[in-house]
């Protein structure tokens, strides 16, 4: 956890006659700003290296020799620096750069995307002059260019600032675009046919600052007037960036990233960007759906809710609790994730309920180990140990602020992967192993031991040195979803073993997993990092009862469903046979279970098989908090209606419990806020009060330090943060969709005042003995399961490993993105890939065999591979390498052979 | 051919060991691929890039910002007549205009039968000399109209040959420097000082 | 001399006519062989490198710094202090030289490196031997293939004669000398665009403060950069000594120095002169026969284009940056360009502004739009479509670059380039002002336009007769 900010010491000089402070090392314009005065400017920005090329900065600096003018973006201040932003020459020479900026800008202000929000028609505006004295034919250009799919290029607008080439190069580390020419004629070019295809290319629309670079997901959408805002949090992935989402007219039109310290910088990847487009798909669910004559059909929410308890009631009456299973919750807010953890373990009584889908790590494993937060795994001259997946394929804000501070800032990476990543060039040390040797690696680097055959040995030794030292922060996450999650389980014990006061930053993709996980959506969790047994008596005095034993993971809930032991399964914004890493157990779990309900946005793969489809809202259509990959809440906020009588996941759990004669006891976000922040202990001093205060922007790490939390809780705070103290008084959006014929959602509400849920908590808070509120989880090594058997000579392991853009509902539903998934292709050794005959005699595809199935894929040759090895990556158009998976296998080995059938 | 060839590519592997970063040889080896060629096409660019460690973006922006690389085929001999102040004192500009004339061309025309591409340029420092030009950046001298008349016949003749080689070829004396005697590039990372320093301080103290 | 014009003729000999003034720096341009080792050897080459090798490269450094070399690429910084100002303990240290000759006027360097190449090598192993530089890259304009050629050439012999490489003359101090070499933009020749080039980059400059070469120059690592002529003058200080250097010249400007005369001049050439003791007047009556066809002088650039103009009573300044500098203008890269009354202002300032236009890097806004809209608004007035309020608005534009129109120019932009394209027009508008109001009134031109036609002197670069 970040500590106290280290002293910095300060330097006092003179700004328009009064003296101010600044920081040691601070830039003019930076300490100017903070001491309230704005020096305009172009080119600078406070998240890239400064060049003062567009020289509007210039003020009166005087630093002994008299005053000059100096760019007051590349100079720091000093003591007795005398600097004037007021003076004559000053305005006189800032004006003179304004309009020689304007001289060739083409003021097409009126059809320009940027107009209203553009900083050079504002100074313009501000300090500009009234009328041209340019009477020469201005720079002419063809317009625009498309520069990349999503960006548009126009060069006559372009004012050179240099700020899109430089977070192309500094930033993304991607300079694919750059000036060319010179003088007047420079530009900004790519090389011919080769696109700015960075997953980043989308931060230099937000940056540019003219209309020089649009968007196209946003061209002539609408005028920055017309559009309202309100911070968020993206939930593309688990990094969860601060975004501003931008309607008009309840469309969501535009994601702009906010600069937050601890988190995103401002920065965006491209698919959180553009993904708004998913919230408004053509295809989202309006209504529900329910089944009739085999078909999915439309159906009121009365009719839908009712089947849906139905199917629930005699799966209590016929199997009892453990026949219903809950499968996702990742994409919901942390209160509707509590709501539906509530539902299925305290009112269900169930604990096969997972939110992950056999692609992450043991809930135990993310929640008890000790943390790390992004600033600490990004420490300046700090040291990191990776194994995790690639970053820059699924986090890829965290990729850039490692990036940066291994470029920048000087930390030092040690990597672990069978494959070659996008951090892999910035590596102090990669070393390559093969799936299933992940913790033996681990325990020669920090224990000494062997090296498994194949690995570098120079690399190991290199890499024990840098980590040598005590503290060690380490991101751990699934590098191969060929790899059972044992191994790097068994790895971060193997850390912990040898480094005790290691920490770690889990590097799970899917949107709000940590969330859902913090919230109980996992077999043997309860709400707020408790292990099921710890914190049954505490739970069950809130809850009335909870499961009397651990249940099963998804992988566990597939396999007893194709056993037919699972009565109805629930799909809670989840799609295992599309996800879930081994295609033939999802699709035999998803036709033994007796009955499916599923939430969702959209229709998928999985809810083909639903009995019942409950139509969710989603992103910016629900208020609420989601958690991110550090443990960091922050505040989510609903700015459009969900499409049609879609309504969110926390008001269709206590639907649900209505309907079986149960009651949540929450009526409204707030209520779940409160008694997340009561009962759920991770949680505990992170009331309302303080998410809604100025410092939510960052969000909050939970848990709280000690200080912030304190143990003995304000017993008024759960009712005074909600409304639940007025009955009928009703969440709009549950009034909104609210059919008549249903039982209405103020029954719910009405009753929730009487009932069990609310007075627990009162209770909990007030009566004396009461079970103590239960202790965090933490983590416990389990024994250190078997090292896989070694391949044969013929075999090659197989790693599946993902892409930032693939079949994934939100790319699938954007257009922007959709046919940027690139179709799968095996990657071989080069070794293997001559051996195997690839390129040779027209051969260009092979066949992967497994246990488990095979598929024809297009082959490459990868010299960043492990030796050994094969990898496919998950999910994208062209081939699933979900068939060739058996999700109880630790590792998979395939054969391949070139498709003419001449192969190994 | 648009990479460099096995020969030129052996050359540029010479030419990046003696310098601390491999960017920074990227002029040099601009100039390599453009003698090769006659002129820099995307190909060898490409090929650039990877020898260097860059995008080809950032060798196309290192490569147009520098007037000599040209970026379309241009004539065996490429022309250049000083028009800058010093010449135009003393008839740069009428020697371009009648360059103009003789060749058919207007200024930054080639020819159409490749031979020659004419470009009015800045000072090519023959001040003293106006007015001047360069052919293949080979000089002549306080050039009369008659005089550039004879040039282009004989570089069509090829009796200037010997002198003169095609565009693209710069320097036909190549730097090398024997294993033997090489001190060897000096990376900026982590040196000490210098041997003779540290010694001369020693002695000194 | 056939028929066609001398190609890849290095400039033949100058007058050799003797007087007591040493020749510093072009003591073997009369030499055909000049260039290669055999010459330089039997004429005291590589005599200055041996002996400084028994000396302490501090001693060097003391010895520099007591000649008072100026810098002979335009600032006129003097080359000890500038030695001096590597931090202490940062290492490596680079050496570049600054063979980039582009100043328009300037022509000098060129001569220098196909003539002389060794004792410019010499000069260069003296450098980095005091200062402790660890490599040395010699950067030559793109277009001058024949320097590269002698360059070359002459590292390759040096190499092969042990005084390039490693253990030179079998001591201690190792150094490689790289030929590197441009692609055809002025603004290389600024120091640290130099750099940028050097680095495989686009020649753009960096900022001063912080990036000063020497402290942070070539991979932000301690950097001398040095101009060729300035580097020539080291082996002779060090054979002769930094008290019969400081002899020559003037106070504030030690040494001899070459000044390259064109224009309308009668015998216009490269002169090696005394600093000081020397005046305008001199050079050009004297050295360069005077004003062509006995016109009168109109005006005439006094340090490269980027110096503002000066005129009849300016030639009897002595050649001395202090002098100089007072007066209005600089020696700059010591290119006088000298315009007789037959010239048009107008079209010499266009001229001028144009050069500086194409060559600005496009960095700085007020120089890439600035020097563009000036070259446009002059080509405008030239081509009859002048207006009165135009003259006004030059000035203004000139202004918003360099603010006073002061001198030395004050400059909204990174470096002088910008600044550089207001002296010619200032100059030009305040002398000739009445030129532009004859073009705006539409008036017919100036008497005689630009003289046309090659003059027909022999090729001649004078050293000092
Ligand atoms: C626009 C501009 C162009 C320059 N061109 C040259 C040049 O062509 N050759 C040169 O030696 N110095 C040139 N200089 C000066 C260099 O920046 C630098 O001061 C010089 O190379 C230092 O060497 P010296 O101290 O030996 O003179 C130029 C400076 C500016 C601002
Ligand atoms: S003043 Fe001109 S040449 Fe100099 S850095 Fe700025 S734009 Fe480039
Ligand atoms: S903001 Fe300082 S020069 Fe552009």
């Amino acid at each position: 956890m970040s500590d106290t900010p280290p002293q910095t010491e300060t330097v006092t000089f003179t700004l328009n006659g009064k003296a101010v402070e600044a920081e040691k090392g601070e830039l003019v314009i930076k300490a100017a700003e903070r001491a309230g005065v704005y020096i305009p400017h172009f080119c600078y920005h406070p998240r890239m290296k400064p060049v003062g090329m567009c020289r509007m900065c210039i003020v009166d600096i005087d630093s002994g020799r008299g005053p000059a003018l100096q760019p007051s973006c590349m100079i720091e201040v000093a003591p007795d620096m005398v600097v004037n932003t007021e003076s004559e020459g000053t305005k006189k020479a800032q004006d003179g750069v304004l309009e020689f900026l304007l001289l060739n800008h083409p003021l097409d202000c009126p059809v320009c995307d940027k107009g209203g929000e553009c900083p050079l028609q504002d100074q313009t505006i501000a300090y500009g002059p009234g009328e041209s004295r340019f009477v020469e034919e201005k720079r002419h250009h063809a317009k625009p260019i498309a520069i990349s799919q999503n960006v548009y290029l126009d060069r006559e607008r372009c004012i050179l600032c240099d700020r899109c080439t430089r977070f192309a190069k500094e930033v993304a580390g991607d300079p694919l675009i750059h000036f060319t020419e010179r003088g007047s004629s420079t530009e900004i070019a790519t090389f011919p046919d080769d696109p700015f295809s960075s997953y980043f290319s989308g931060n230099t629309v937000q940056i540019c600052p003219v209309g020089a670079l649009t968007a196209r997901p946003y061209r002539f959408k609408a005028r920055p007037w017309d559009l309202v805002e309100n911070e968020s949090t993206c939930t593309s992935c688990s990094v969860g960036c601060r975004v501003s989402v931008q309607t008009s007219r309840d469309r969501v039109l535009r994601y702009q990233g906010v600069d937050v310290d601890p988190v995103n910088w401002s920065w965006l990847c491209d698919k959180g960007r553009f993904d708004f487009e998913a919230v408004h798909g053509d295809e989202r669910l309006g209504a529900p759906l329910l089944r009739r004559d085999g078909a999915l059909a439309d159906a009121s929410w009365n009719e839908a809710l009712g089947a849906a308890a139905g199917h629930l009631r005699t799966a209590l009456e016929t199997g009892g609790r453990g026949s219903i299973a809950v499968i996702g919750g990742a994409r919901l807010t942390n209160e509707s994730a509590y709501a539906w953890a509530k539902l299925a373990k305290g009112v269900l009584g169930t604990d096969h309920v997972d939110a992950q889908l056999g692609d992450g790590l043991p809930a135990a494993a993310v929640l008890g180990l000790p943390r790390a937060t992004v600033d600490d795994v990004c420490a300046p001259g700090g040291t990191v140990l990776l194994v995790a997946p690639d970053l820059k394929e699924e986090l890829p804000v965290l990729y850039l602020r490692l990036r940066h501070a291994v470029v920048s800032d000087g930390a030092r990476v040690v990597e672990l992967s069978p494959t070659a990543t996008g951090i892999t060039p910035h590596a102090a040390v990669s070393l390559r192993h093969r799936p299933g040797e992940t913790a033996a690696v681990v325990r020669a680097l920090l224990a000494g031991g062997e090296a498994p055959a194949g690995v570098d040995p120079d690399a190991v030794a290199a890499a024990r040195d840098l980590l040598a030292g005590d503290d060690l922060t380490v991101v751990l996450g699934r590098s191969s979803l060929a790899e059972s999650a044992a191994g790097p389980v068994a790895a971060a014990a193997a850390v912990l073993e040898a480094r005790p006061g290691a920490r770690f930053l889990s590097a799970l993709r899917r949107a709000n997993v940590h969330g859902a996980l913090d919230l109980g959506l996992a077999p043997g969790v309860l709400p707020g990092r408790v292990a099921l047994d710890d914190g049954r008596d505490w739970f069950t005095s809130h809850w009335g009862s909870v499961p009397a034993a651990a249940g099963l993971d998804t992988a566990g809930i597939l396999a007893a469903a194709a056993d037919g032991r699972i009565e109805t399964l629930v799909l809670l914004g989840a799609d295992p046979l599309a996800d879930f890493p081994d295609a033939d157990l999802a699709r035999r779990g998803l036709e033994g279970a007796r009955s499916v309900i599923s939430v969702d946005l959209y229709r998928n793969a999985s809810n083909e098989h639903a009995d019942v489809v409950l139509a969710a809202a989603g992103y910016a259509e629900v208020d609420g908090t989601t958690t991110n990959l550090e443990g960091r809440v922050s505040r989510v906020s609903q700015r459009v209606n969900p499409p049609g009588t879609a309504r969110a996941d926390w008001i269709i759990a206590a639907e649900l419990a209505f309907r079986l004669g149960e009651d949540l006891g929450v009526e409204s976000v707030a209520d779940l806020w409160a008694e997340i922040e009561q009962v759920a202990p991770a949680f505990a001093g992170l009331t309302a009060d303080r998410l809604a205060s100025a410092a939510a922007t960052d969000g909050f790490v939970v848990p709280l330090p000690a200080e912030a939390a304190p143990e003995a809780e304000p017993d008024e705070a759960a009712e005074g943060d909600g409304d639940a103290g007025e009955p009928g008084v009703t969440q709009p959006t549950a009034e909104a969709v609210s059919e008549p014929a249903d039982a209405p959602a103020t029954e719910i509400v009405a009753g929730a005042d009487e009932d069990a849920a609310a007075d627990d908590v009162e209770d909990a808070a007030a009566d004396e003995p009461g079970p103590d509120r239960p202790a965090l989880l933490s983590f416990a090594a389990g024994a250190p399961g078997e090292a896989p058997a070694a391949t044969d000579a013929y075999s090659l392991r197989l790693v599946v490993n993902r892409r930032l853009y693939d079949r994934g509902t939100l790319v699938a539903h954007s257009p922007s993105l959709a046919d940027l998934a690139p179709p799968a292709v095996v990657h071989l050794t080069p070794k293997d890939h001559d051996r195997i005959g690839v390129g040779v005699a027209g051969v260009t595809e092979v066949r992967i065999r497994s246990a488990r199935g095979d598929v024809i894929v297009p082959a490459v040759a990868d010299k960043g591979l492990a030796p050994g090895t094969a990898a496919l990556a998950f999910r994208q158009p062209g081939a699933d390498a979900a068939t060739l998976l058996d999700a109880a296998a630790p590792v998979t080995d395939v054969r391949i052979e070139s498709v003419e059938g001449g192969g190994s | 051919m648009a990479r460099l060839s096995r020969d030129n590519l052996a050359l540029a592997q010479e030419i990046l060991a003696r310098y601390p970063r491999p960017k920074s040889a990227l002029i040099p080896l601009l100039h390599l691929a453009q003698e090769q060629d006659g002129w820099l096409t995307e190909d060898a660019m490409e090929h650039l890039a990877e020898l260097v460690g860059v995008t080809p973006a950032e060798v196309l922006g290192t490569a147009s910002f520098y007037e000599m690389f040209k970026r379309r085929p241009v004539g065996t001999y490429v022309i250049n007549v000083c028009t800058d102040i010093a010449c135009s004192l003393v008839g740069g500009d009428e020697l371009l205009e009648h360059a103009e004339e003789t060749l058919g061309v207007r200024d930054g025309g080639t020819t159409a039968d490749g031979m020659f591409t004419l470009q009015g340029v800045q000072c090519i420092a023959a001040c003293t000399e106006a007015p001047c030009l360069q052919a293949n950046y080979r000089y002549a001298h306080r050039v009369s109209h008659d005089e550039f008349d004879q040039l282009v016949d004989d570089l069509r003749a090829g009796r200037k040959d010997a002198e003169i080689p095609r565009h693209g070829v710069l320097a036909r004396v190549r730097q090398t420097i024997p294993a033997e005697r090489a001190a060897g590039a000096i990376v900026p990372e982590g040196q000490s000082e210098p041997a003779w320093l540290a010694a001369a301080e020693s002695d000194a103290s | 001399m056939s028929d066609t014009p001398p190609v890849d003729d290095a400039t033949p000999a100058p007058d050799a006519t003797p007087r007591e003034l040493p020749r510093v720096v072009t003591s073997r341009w009369g030499l055909d062989d000049s260039h290669t080792l055999e010459r330089y050897e039997a004429t005291g080459g590589y005599q200055a490198l041996r002996s400084v090798l028994d000396k302490a490269p501090q001693a060097v450094v003391d010895e520099v710094k007591a000649a008072s070399l100026l810098g002979r690429g335009g600032a006129g910084f003097p080359a000890g202090v500038k030695w001096g100002f590597c931090p202490p303990g940062v290492w490596p240290r680079y050496l570049v030289v600054n063979g980039d000759e582009s100043e328009p006027g300037t022509y000098k360097d060129r001569i220098l490196m196909e003539r002389d190449p060794h004792q410019l090598i010499e000069g260069v192993l003296i450098a980095c031997y005091a200062v402790g530089c660890a490599q040395a890259f010699l950067y030559v304009r793109g277009e001058m293939a024949l320097a590269q050629e002698r360059i070359a050439a002459a590292l390759n012999e040096a190499y092969a004669a042990g005084y390039v490489g490693k253990n030179i003359l079998g001591s201690d101090f190792s150094v490689d000398v790289v030929l590197h070499w441009g692609a055809g933009a002025y603004i290389v020749g600024e120091e640290t665009a130099l750099i940028e080039s050097l680095e495989g980059n686009r020649g753009m400059p960096r900022l001063k403060p912080p990036y000063f070469p020497a402290a942070q120059g070539l991979y932000l690592k301690p950097t001398i950069v040095n101009n060729v002529e300035t580097l020539s003058n080291l082996p002779w200080i060090l054979t002769n000594g930094a008290d019969a250097f400081s002899a020559l010249g003037a106070e504030s400007s030690r040494g001899t120095r070459l000044f390259a005369v064109s224009g309308h001049v009668a015998e216009p050439g490269v002169f090696e002169v005394e600093f000081g003791t020397t005046t305008y007047r001199d050079l050009i009556y004297e050295h360069a026969g005077g004003i062509r066809d006995g016109n009168e002088l109109k005006c005439f650039i006094p340090g490269g284009a980027s110096a503002p103009w000066f005129f009849e009573e300016h030639l009897d300044l002595p050649l001395e940056t202090g002098a100089v500098g007072k007066a209005g203008s600089m020696m700059g890269s010591g290119a006088i360009v000298v315009m007789d009354h037959t010239t048009d202002a107008v079209k010499a300032c266009w001229k001028v502004v144009k050069f500086f236009a194409h060559e600005s890097c496009g960095k700085c806004t007020p120089c890439r739009e600035g020097t563009d809209w000036l070259e446009k608004i002059l080509e405008r007035i030239l081509h009859g479509h002048g207006r009165p309020e135009d003259l006004d608005l030059l000035l203004d534009v000139c202004d918003n670059i360099s603010p006073g129109l002061a001198w030395p120019p004050r400059q909204t932009t990174i470096c002088p380039l910008g600044p550089s394209a207001v002296s010619p027009v200032n100059s030009a508008i305040v002398r000739f002002r009445d030129e532009f109001e004859a073009y705006i009134a539409r008036a017919e031109p100036p008497a005689v336009a630009t003289v046309g036609g090659p003059v027909p002197v022999d090729i001649r670069v004078g050293a000092s007769s």
